[in-house]
């Protein structure tokens, strides 16, 4: 409860520091130059007038505005100054302890994969290897790592696994007597707050019955006289005409026509393409050129194990490891950090043990592939089929929202509160299903795990995925996640009802690409009496 | 500007319990100053763990020149530090509590009486910590502009300050510059250049686990 005032100037503060490192900044700083003759120029209290006559210039302004905008989204509000940052990453002290043990785990693991491989965590690679491999960077995929790669084979994927959310306890809880009834059933056991229906009614008010939602309403008539669909597509084409980010982000709540979802998406991003980006990617692609590193193999892992068996994705094999290797040369992705609950892995330079000045962060995004993380650039291949374009926004998805799905923490879009959401959400609206698939020893959650941590990329067609993901930056949340898988087991109650194992209710609900996201969503949220 | 707190002794927490209930409900901390002294309190700073609601009472001189009369009064009735008492939100976060909140004047404070409440049975214990209690600063400090900065107006114009520049246009040239490295220091910004080697080296063998 800090004073209203006080709060608010610190985050201006916040964002003026955080805009002022960006190149928007200098772009305005070199336009106001220009504007300004020279001998004024010079006295800054002369500049500032001038500077906010640039900004009244509506290309400028609306620059401007949206990149405030994408920083009042990504950065949580600035905490309390007694606070530590171990606070502003995560408040529970358990929470964080629980992330720690994880991480440990994977430290491990990745150390003794090193070991029993023989190899480096990173290498730098020899002058003709840099040279073959910068001579197939558009085919990476085509042959096998031959000797360029280590076998696929010996090297185990980092599985992302609902046991360590299952094993989660506050230590302060009381579990001794039957005090919160509706807990013991799931699987959760942590007391976050989760919204119940009525709350979540309210939330995703834009999803009711009586407002026209592309997905399924997409051929019906609307006052102006055409088709949902081209009404949006004129509305949207607006949008994107006056650059407008916030409009976008509330538009794309409908969803986004398919044919400006890619620049809506990018927009609602706050994502430029400038040539500055190009020489960014093309920095970051010379360190993967560069430097051979461990985690290259587990990329490389995952993209064979997932998308390459993908009937929609494969073809996007070549672009995946682009991205996703780029993305792991990406220092600028450690930023995200300071909000996650998560802590990039340390190490030192080879042969510089324990000396602080040649302290290094492993992999230099601090981010371990884990098995499925490919799927999260997948359908994003749909929608852009520059690289460069590609991995901007697949890296502001991933620091605003992909991140969330696989470290432990407390945030209403974190994995554990999409998982006790989804518990909760079921018991309410089907207890008796809920019963049922417990008692065989078939906890859904066990089910919908794999389905919440890669967001249904991989599970549902892709237009049905790319639907629901306008959803996630129209709400700017990843609780309509939680919200779908609930759906999805409403859907198939009847059949559920007559499973008697784990594995028959998990062929009930093997195959969601016949889905359709949008109706599942509406009903359930919306058309069921509870 | 970093502004110390204030001494003070946090006595142990008194629990409030009629009968043989399991656990109580109510918590109270007592907080006083060193040699009876009394404080005019700015802001009461803190870290919750597991508190729902909190109340301040405070013991005040009613009326500083007769020292006898010492009153309890309230000063903050059940604010709401966890959303929803039965669920995490709140539990373990910071809070300050600002003079502008509290329903009486902050002056002349000897005791401060924390009660704290948790009605939901879900936690086995609640408390808060990191107790820090800041005084009210004597004045607004001016730290604008450097005093040798600000005596520089222009002086009457002397006989003897033949052939040396205008002290007005020096003044304000020396302005200027003070302007522009105060622009150019607030300017500094934490931008990396995106590399992640060191002196042209990463090499690594194994991740440390500290």
């Amino acid at each position: 409860v800090m004073d209203e005032g006080a709060g608010l100037s610190l985050a201006i503060a916040q964002v003026v520091r955080r805009l002022k490192a960006t190149r928007l900044h200098s772009q305005l700083e070199r336009e106001a130059k220009v504007s300004v003759p020279p001998r004024r120029a010079a006295a800054p209290h002369r500049a500032a007038p001038r500077r906010s006559s640039l900004t009244r210039s509506p290309c400028w302004e609306r620059k401007l505005q949206n990149a405030v905008y994408r920083e009042l989204h990504v950065l949580p509000p600035p905490g309390h100054p007694a606070a530590s940052p171990e606070h502003a990453k995560e408040p529970l002290a358990y929470m964080r302890e629980a992330q720690a043990g994880w991480e440990r785990r994977i430290l491990k693991s990745l150390n003794s994969m090193s070991t029993e491989l023989g190899v480096p965590l990173a290498r730098k690679r020899p002058a003709p290897e840099q040279k073959e491999l910068s001579n197939k960077w558009n085919e990476m995929g085509t042959d096998e790592p031959g000797h360029l790669y280590l076998q696929g084979g010996r090297v185990h994927p980092v599985l992302c696994s609902s046991q360590v959310l299952i094993s989660l306890r506050n230590p302060n809880h009381d579990r001794s007597e039957e005090v919160g009834a509706q807990s013991q059933w799931g699987l959760i056991q942590v007391p976050l707050n989760v919204q119940d229906v009525a709350q979540m009614r309210e939330a995703f008010a834009d999803l009711a019955l009586n407002i026209g939602q592309l997905g399924i309403d997409d051929h019906t008539h609307v006052p102006a006289g055409m088709e949902l669909s081209d009404f949006l597509f004129h509305q949207h084409f607006y949008t994107l005409t006056t650059q407008d980010s916030a409009a976008a982000q509330q538009y794309s709540r409908q969803g986004c026509p398919t044919g400006l979802r890619a620049e809506l998406w990018a927009l609602i991003l706050n994502s430029t393409n400038e040539p500055e980006d190009i020489l960014n990617y093309d920095q970051l692609k010379a360190g993967v050129i560069q430097y051979d590193l461990l985690v290259d193999n587990l990329i490389y892992k995952d993209v064979k194990l997932t998308a390459s068996n993908d009937d929609y994705y494969f073809v996007f094999e070549d672009f995946l490891y682009q991205v996703l290797l780029c993305f792991s040369r990406d220092t600028t992705v450690l930023e995200h950090f300071s909000y996650n609950s998560a802590t990039p892995p340390k190490s030192y330079i080879q042969g510089k043990a324990g000396e602080e000045d040649y302290v290094v962060v492993y992999p230099p995004n601090g981010v371990i592939p884990f098995h499925g993380f490919s799927m999260y650039v997948a359908p994003l291949c749909f929608l852009y089929n520059e690289p460069c374009k590609l991995y901007s926004v697949f890296k502001e998805m991933y620091i605003r929202y992909f991140f969330r799905l696989h470290s432990i923490s407390s945030s209403p879009s974190g994995i554990v509160s999409l998982c006790l959401q989804f518990e909760r959400l079921l018991q309410t609206h089907l207890p008796q299903l809920f019963y049922h698939l417990r008692e065989i020893g078939a906890q859904p959650l066990r089910i919908a795990f794999k389905w919440m941590v890669r967001a249904f990329s991989g599970y549902l067609s892709t237009d049905q995925l790319l639907l629901l993901w306008d959803r996630i930056l129209g709400y700017d949340s990843l609780e309509i996640v939680a919200v779908l898988a609930a759906a999805v087991f409403a859907f198939r109650a009847e059949n559920l009802m007559e499973v008697t194992s784990l594995s028959s209710a998990e062929a009930v609900l093997a195959d969601l690409s016949t889905l359709k996201v949008m109706p599942l969503l509406q009903i359930f949220l919306f058309a069921t009496v509870i | 500007m970093i502004i110390e707190p204030v001494d003070c002794v946090v006595k142990a927490p008194v629990s409030l319990q009629i009968g043989d209930s399991i656990r109580p409900g109510v918590y109270v901390i007592d907080i006083n100053f060193p040699n009876g002294q009394a404080v005019k309190i700015q802001e009461i700073q803190f870290k919750n763990y597991y508190t729902a609601f909190l109340t301040v009472r405070v013991l005040k001189m009613e009326d500083p020149g007769h020292d006898s009369t010492v009153k309890w009064v309230t000063a903050l009735r059940d604010l709401q530090l966890m959303p929803n008492p039965h669920s995490e939100a709140g539990s373990q976060d910071y809070f300050a509590v600002h003079k502008h909140q509290m329903l009486v004047e902050m002056n002349d404070v000897s005791t401060i009486r924390l009660i704290l409440r948790q009605p939901s049975a879900a936690w086995l214990n609640f408390t808060i910590d990191e107790i820090k209690i800041y005084k009210c600063l004597k004045e607004e400090s001016e730290i604008d502009v450097p005093n040798w900065l600000s005596n520089l107006t222009p002086v009457e114009e002397s006989s003897d300050l033949q052939g040396l520049p205008d002290p007005e246009n020096v003044s304000s040239s020396i302005q200027q510059m003070w302007a522009l490295t105060e622009i150019m220091q607030s300017n500094r910004t934490t931008v990396s250049i995106g590399r992640f080697d060191v002196k042209g080296c990463y090499e690594i063998n194994l991740l440390s686990y500290s």
